[in-house]
């Protein structure tokens, strides 16, 4: 399946490679830089690309591109799936997914995707087993290492693999035994010049960060389980559970994974916690234009409204901006024209507001287009849909584990047209 | 981002060539030998004892390769290493190796035997790891020897050696594509592996080495489809996408109705696709229609196909969703594809790469079934910050939905694209704007209206674009649009975009006649740019003069004529040509004439507009969520999607006969003999009999037959009954044997005509497992209970398991078994819960085969023909447990009258039995006619002791003295064991209740099958699984104490062996030992 990987950086350098069967050249990438090339914008290269002996499917994650070579038939999908999975190993191996944390830790990058590929097709790729076989870095292991000598492969077998549940390891003990989980969800909205909403739903995911010795079986229920609309669920969850009780019920991997995600589409049941009043006109034959705009907060249950950015793209003809503001701080960048206002927090009292001077270039028409906006912003402690966590049990296990939930709502991709 | 190529570019032009040939070219000069050095000195670290020296060298050497560089020198230093202890080094040298193993063979060929060392480690992690690095090292040489280790692999316990074994699997076709048919057999035998972990990668290798073979999935049809939520989420891709290409093998499309339907409307179309809604009326009369034909059912296997992949809609992986909606696309009926839609939504929100590909095959999808998508048209609402390929796919979706009703949001949500900053976008939504003028006439006015108020945009792109599409729209209703042509040619003057200009003049040309009056004023104005102009403009220009010399040829003339002859000179051939080929045709000469009439005809004739349609339509040709979809062209190794059969193929192709989950067990046996199990067990029993075909000698083998089956099988596999018992067709031929029995049954009837409780038990067996046989109703009158086997019968109820156990065991066997109807046996639970252990999904090979074969002790003579005055009569011991009490032995006795008068009242006398021995009788047979055999059974209790049971068998007229001895192998039933267990057990019986011998295996005996066999037949014990392949262990139990028997055979080189059996019954242990001895030496 798939042939080859290499990994090339936003320059064109490429820093890593590995083949799974037969050596194929660097120079196939070259197919990859055209297209890349011809995309202009590194979020359009397809990811896709046909050359005529082999197919390349890429992705591109944290400034870097991972661009697989394929030979035959496979769903482009399961490629990318297995990409971006590749990608989530290493941000969780290493912290992050960088050029150089994968250039220090090149040889367990190596052995990394030596277990996760076999013959091109996907052998071990769950966390908890990749863990078992090779430890992931720490500053205190890689003394230790240095002087003992001893490795970063782990001379435990791994037993996961072989068990009927290879999302958890075996034998893991913890003195203090903590469940943790995060409801965070996201508001995609798309909100006109009126302010009336023309799109909205919430975006939901649990994570969970499980700390529990030996084998427990957890089950967690809602108070209000009807809310969630379309739910994908983590493999280790019982589907049959969910289907008749509408229980989760499951037996964790071990540490930070993501127990389900979740859609809340009705759009009445989105609420919109902020409003934008905003104004840009341009005057005919003339290089200065005005701009103008105030957010307030809207059906925000009572939750103060936190770390409010304002992103504007403006017309590529905008030369400067002159502008003050009310609350918190204004940047422009002139080369890619995006005006960003840190506003901070909403008081009612006070409402923020960023107004000011355009200047265009000059001798340039008005520009026609108009530019877009998008929000981010993040409410504590809460769940915007209203899902609560009713209780959560656990069996199999004697110990009481220390239990936490934690809401938080977030912008996702909130965008006010002009 | 432009320079970042080129800076590549530049980098692979100069240090690529360079830079890895300083390792080992010496002629690149004086870089190279301290680069050289760098490599001797890895070489010497390689040398040393010290692990963390050859640990730092190896990693080096991998950053090397991982860089790209070549490191290949390395190979004999690196080599060396492949046996080192040390993990990581032996790790990091395995990479190396499968890197350069290539370009190495004769070196690489070192290494075998390190792995092959691999192969027969006791620990499956390792024995796994050789073969994946033996099968990586694509050396043409060792593929004899990957073949042999493939094979070993394919049956090895471990399943994740096995699941190894399927991995290998295409990489030795890909070496070697030779070894197909051989490795057809092994992906065979891997596809009946019950276990999740192997099921992913065995599907694989199929679809790599023999997609073609769809028969070999038939018998594993509902495994896989039972097994599939369990699987790993790759797998999973992959079973789901051979599973939609089997079942448009095997299936009836489930459309099919609806294509009758409109055959039935409309007495046209056959097998028309046709998806959209057909009118109320002509539905009434085909509804009235239908009923005449046959109704299509849709096959329980694809019904089983499509609810056990729903599910998995909700993975966490896009992969597996994109898998299932493919499934649902092109297998399940129109009404149900809906629920996909939702899931497909639900991935827009993932990473780009994947909206990307989703989107593309919702495009498809969306022309197919546009109503799947209609609720969720605002999810594919575009942002200003989705990538420029993402919103163009979006806008094709946006547009595919477009109806009547929705037309208006829509448009309303394109007006607000128009105006985005990204001009790509802008431009393909002006397309779609003229798409969705098109194809909803409605709205065509509003469409053109605002597409003319573009042309005043001040972006020339956005004008050209709708130049374009404002061209292809007018040509649908030109009369009405005069105003517009002449806005647009007023638009020549500014407007520069070649494509653009083209279209305006073709329109002007086209429609001279609707604007005579500035037809001839563009036409004079592009003859003075003519020269300037790009080739299309061009081409154009000559297009309008020359319809205008037609129309209008008083004004025209010259400047057509001045425009061919600028043309006449144009450095493009194809202006050229155009030109030359304008002016015969129009101009009339003297000679030519015959075309120039028809001139006018030629240029003006009328034109049919253009159908703006989606580039996606058709594809769903190519199966979705396929790389030949998303390429819209056929990939290496892409597997056609077939066509629906017109006749479904035999639906009972994937009948398995044994249930489910108790094959495995079965199989290790079955393996030996690689028959049916019916037929095989009849087949088997041959060689203990005499050839003779009568009745009697046919009911044995039957019987012989379960017997062999044993009891924990039969008890498992009634239990599997109970949950599938829609798969009672699948059991044909079961049902067919047990009617032959029947019928045989129906001979015997008369002389069977007593004792009620007994033969109502038996009878309700053979009438419930040959429900579909006439012979139910024959034998209504003595039927108690009927189906009660089918039940589920709690264990407390006393009666009904004894029937169900007795029906499964004693099908063949009629003699009423017992009187008293008592619990079933305390082995079969046991052996029960062994099934049922089987059926935890990782392990299933650990699962002892229980069954034991037939006794060794084959049949014996109880009384001669000659002593019994026509009266013959045997017995064998039938090694099922005797259900009327557990601590008995089961013994079939056969009777024949040879004689030429009946034997009347045949019965037992009164037994003189040693002390403890004590005998469950057999009911009296009322008459045994000339030349009629009968059998019966009994129990005797032979106390844990050898010594023979001395009983009567009295006729109506005589008395035989008669006496049976028991081997001492038939003493004991076999106990299921874990090797732990086994091993705990066997600690606790060291010392005197421990015998030791040893002993020389002959030549014929030394493969695992005939030892086991032949321990088996000696003696009724159950294997016990084993981690080490030359030590076979058994274990049971005596049948009156029940005391354990733990037999322990360790074969060792050349034929040496050792026995062992440990037993507090020494007397038993002893003659155990003996008797084993003797079978294996023999």
């Amino acid at each position: 399946m798939i042939h080859s990987l290499f990994l090339i950086n936003c320059s064109g350098d490429i820093f890593l490679e590995k083949h799974w069967k037969s050596v194929v050249s660097q120079s196939v990438c070259d197919y990859f830089f055209e297209a890349q090339e011809k995309a202009a914008d590194v979020e359009n290269v397809p990811p896709v690309i046909s050359t005529p002996h082999h197919y390349l499917i890429s992705i591109y994650r944290d400034k870097l591109f991972f661009v697989s070579v394929i030979q035959t038939e496979v769903p482009p999908l399961f490629v990318i799936e297995f990409l971006h999975r590749v990608a989530d190993t290493f941000q969780d191996y290493f912290g992050e997914c960088s050029e150089a944390a994968i250039k220090d830790n090149v040889v367990i990058v190596y052995e990394l995707l030596e277990e996760m590929l076999d013959n091109g097709f996907p052998l071990a790729t769950e966390s908890n087993i990749l863990k078992e076989l090779i430890k992931p870095p720490t500053i205190l292991r890689s003394v230790v290492n240095s002087i003992t000598g001893s490795s970063n492969v782990g001379d435990t077998l791994p037993t996961g693999q072989l068990s009927n549940i290879p999302w958890r390891r075996a034998g893991v003990k913890y003195t203090n035994n903590e469940a943790y989980f995060d409801v965070v969800e996201e508001i995609d909205a798309i909100i006109d010049k009126s302010g009336s909403t023309v799109f909205a739903e919430i975006q939901g995911v649990i994570d969970a960060c499980i700390k529990l010795s030996g084998m427990p079986d957890l089950s967690l229920s809602f108070m209000n389980p009807r809310l969630l609309d379309d739910v994908s669920f983590h493999p280790c969850i019982r589907f049959k559970r969910w289907e008749s009780e509408r229980i989760l019920s499951f037996i964790p991997p071990d540490g930070n994974f993501r127990l389900i995600s979740y859609r809340v589409s009705s759009q009445n049941l989105v609420a919109i916690p902020v409003y934008v009043k905003h104004s840009i006109s341009f005057k005919e034959n003339s290089s200065c234009g005005r701009f103008d705009i105030t957010i307030g907060p809207k059906q925000n249950m009572g939750k103060t409204i936190e770390g409010i950015t304002v992103t504007v793209h403006m017309p590529k003809v905008v030369l400067n901006m002159n502008l003050t503001t009310t609350q918190g701080s204004y940047t422009f960048d002139p080369v890619t024209k995006v005006l960003t206002w840190d506003v901070g927090k909403i008081t009612p009292q006070k409402l923020p507001s960023l107004k000011g001077l355009v200047n265009l270039q000059s001798g340039a028409p008005k520009p026609e287009e108009n530019p877009s906006l998008n929000i981010q912003f993040k409410i504590q402690q809460l769940a915007i849909s209203g899902l609560k966590v009713n209780r959560l049990d656990m069996y199999g296990e004697k110990y009481k584990p220390f239990k936490g939930v934690k809401y938080v709502t977030k912008a996702g991709k909130f965008q006010v047209y002009y | 981002m432009s320079a970042a190529p080129a800076y590549s570019e530049d980098k692979g032009g100069s240090a690529g060539p360079g830079e890895p040939e300083y390792g080992h070219d010496p002629a690149s000069g004086g870089i190279f030998s301290s680069d050289y050095k760098r490599h001797d000195d890895l070489k010497e670290m390689l040398d040393t004892n010290k692990d963390s020296l050859k640990l730092e060298a190896m990693k080096r050497i991998v950053a090397m390769i991982a860089r790209g560089k070549n490191a290949s020198d390395l190979f004999p230093a690196v080599v060396k290493n492949v046996a080192c202890k040390n993990i990581e080094v032996k790790k990091l040298v395995y990479v190396y190796l499968v890197r350069y193993a290539e370009e190495q063979q004769d070196l690489a060929l070192l290494s075998i035997s390190t792995f092959q060392r691999g192969l027969k480690d006791p620990n499956q992690l390792i024995r796994a790891s050789a073969l994946r690095v033996l099968s990586s090292i694509r050396v043409p040489i060792i593929v004899p020897i990957m073949m042999l280790a493939i094979k070993e692999a394919a049956s090895d316990m471990s399943p994740y050696v096995r699941k190894t074994a399927a991995h290998a699997i295409p990489k030795l076709y890909s070496l070697d594509s030779d070894q197909k048919d051989q490795l057809i057999e092994v992906i065979e035998k891997l596809l009946a592996d019950k276990t999740t972990l192997v099921a992913g990668s065995v599907v694989m290798a199929f679809e790599e080495v023999c997609p073609e073979r769809i028969d070999l999935i038939h018998k594993n049809y509902r495994k896989l489809c039972n097994l599939l939520i369990d699987v790993e989420e790759w797998g999973q891709v992959v079973i789901i996408s051979m599973l939609t290409r089997y079942a448009r093998t095997q299936f009836l499309s489930p459309t099919q109705n609806e294509s009758l339907l409109e055959e039935n409307a409309e007495k046209a179309f056959y097998g028309s696709e046709e998806d959209e809604a057909k009118g109320a009326g002509s539905e009434e009369t085909a509804a009235a229609a239908l009923p005449a034909r046959k109704p299509y059912i849709m096959d329980p296997d694809h019904r089983l196909l499509l609810r056990n992949t729903k599910p998995l809609l909700q993975s966490r992986s896009a992969a597996v969703v994109m898998a299932v909606a493919q499934l649902y696309f092109h297998l399940a009926p129109k009404a149900e594809v809906g629920v996909i839609a939702k899931a497909l939504v639900r991935l827009l929100r993932s990473h780009s790469e994947v909206q990307y590909v989703v989107l593309q095959n919702v495009a498809t999808m969306s022309i197919k079934r546009r109503g799947m998508f209609e609720p969720y048209l605002k999810s594919f609402y575009i942002r200003s910050t989705d990538p420029t390929q993402i919103k163009i796919l979006k806008l094709e979706v946006l547009t595919n939905l477009a109806n009547e009703t929705n037309i208006p949001t829509v448009l309303r949500e394109f007006q607000t694209y128009i105006r985005s900053m990204d001009k790509d976008f802008v431009a393909a939504t002006i397309q779609a704007i003229g798409r969705c003028a098109t194809n909803i006439g409605r709205v065509r006015d509003t469409c053109l209206n605002g597409l003319v108020q573009l042309l005043s945009n001040r972006d020339e792109l956005v004008v050209a674009e709708s130049v374009v599409v404002i061209k292809k729209l007018l040509q649908m209703q030109p009369a009405q649009h005069g105003e517009i042509i002449k806005h647009l040619a007023k638009l020549t003057d500014n407007i520069q975009v070649p494509m653009a200009r083209a279209s305006i003049l073709w329109l002007i040309g086209e429609y001279c006649e609707h604007v005579p009056r500035i037809a001839p004023d563009v036409l004079r104005k592009m003859a003075k740019s003519f020269t300037a102009e790009e080739d299309i403009v061009k081409l154009q220009v000559i297009n309008l003069a020359a319809k205008l010399y037609l129309t209008n040829s008083k004004q025209t003339k010259l400047l057509t004529q001045y425009v061919l002859s600028l043309a006449k000179y144009d450095q493009n051939y194809d202006i050229r040509d155009r030109a030359r080929f304008t002016r015969q045709l129009i101009v009339p000469s003297e000679q030519g004439g015959a075309l120039s009439r028809h001139a006018k005809k030629l240029f003006l004739a009328p034109k049919p507009a253009p159908v703006l349609e989606s580039s996606f339509k058709d594809r769903d040709h190519f199966q979705l969520g396929s790389l030949s979809h998303l390429l819209n062209a056929k990939a290496t190794g892409y597997q056609e999607l077939p066509d629906w059969p017109e006749e479904a193929p035999d639906p009972s192709v994937r009948n398995v006969e044994v249930p489910e989950w108790t094959k495995c067990s079965n199989r290790e046996k079955r393996k030996e003999k690689e028959k049916p199990f019916y037929s095989d067990s009849e087949g088997e029993s041959g060689p203990t009999e005499s050839a003779d075909s009568d009745p009697e000698s046919e009911s044995e083998s039957d019987s012989k037959s379960s017997s062999e089956s044993g009891s924990g099988e039969s008890s498992s596999e009634s239990d599997n009954e109970d949950q599938d018992e829609d798969e009672e067709k699948g059991r044909g031929s079961e049902s067919e044997q047990s009617e032959e029995d029947g019928k045989r049954k129906t001979k015997k009837k008369v002389p069977e005509g007593k004792g009620e409780a007994s033969s109502s038990d038996e009878d309700s067996d053979s009438s419930s497992s040959t429900s579909e046989s006439e012979m139910t109703s024959e034998s209504e009158e003595e039927q108690l209970e009927p189906a009660s086997w089918r039940r589920k019968t709690p264990p407390s109820s006393k009666r009904a398991p004894a029937t169900k156990e007795i029906s499964l065991l004693d099908l063949e066997d009629f003699t009423p078994p017992s009187v008293q109807p008592v619990s079933p046996p305390a082995i079969v639970s046991t052996s029960l819960a062994a099934d049922l252990e089987g059926l935890t999904l990782t392990d299933s090979t650990l699962v002892p085969s229980l069954l034991s074969p037939v006794s060794r002790v084959g049949r014996q003579e109880l009384l001669h023909r000659v002593a019994g005055e026509g009266l013959v009569v045997d017995y064998t011991f039938s090694r099922q447990p005797f259900s009327g009490d557990p601590h008995m032995v089961s013994v079939h006795i056969h009777f024949s009258n040879s004689s030429d008068t009946p034997i009347k009242g045949l019965h037992v006398g009164t037994p003189k039995l040693p002390a403890g021995i004590s005998i469950q009788e057999f009911p009296e047979i009322e008459s045994l006619a000339p030349g009629e055999s009968a059998t019966a059974v009994m129990g005797i209790n032979f106390c844990d002791s050898t010594q023979a049971a001395n009983f009567q068998l009295c006729t109506q007229t005589r008395q035989f003295y008669v006496s049976i001895q028991p081997p001492v192998g038939e003493l004991m039933a076999p106990v299921f064991m874990s090797e732990n267990e086994f091993k705990k057990e066997q600690g606790k019986l060291m010392g005197m209740n421990e015998i030791t011998e040893k002993l020389m295996l002959p030549d014929t005996c030394r493969s695992d099958h005939v030892v086991v066999q032949k321990v088996t037949a000696t003696a009724n014990l159950g294997r016990v699984p084993c981690g080490t392949s030359d030590e076979y262990r058994f274990a049971g139990r005596t049948l009156t104490s029940g005391s354990l028997v733990l037999l322990t055979l360790d074969a060792r080189q050349a034929g040496a062996a050792q026995l062992t059996v440990n037993s507090e019954k020494m007397v038993i242990g002893t003659m155990l030992v003996k008797d084993v001895i003797q079978a294996l030496t023999q």
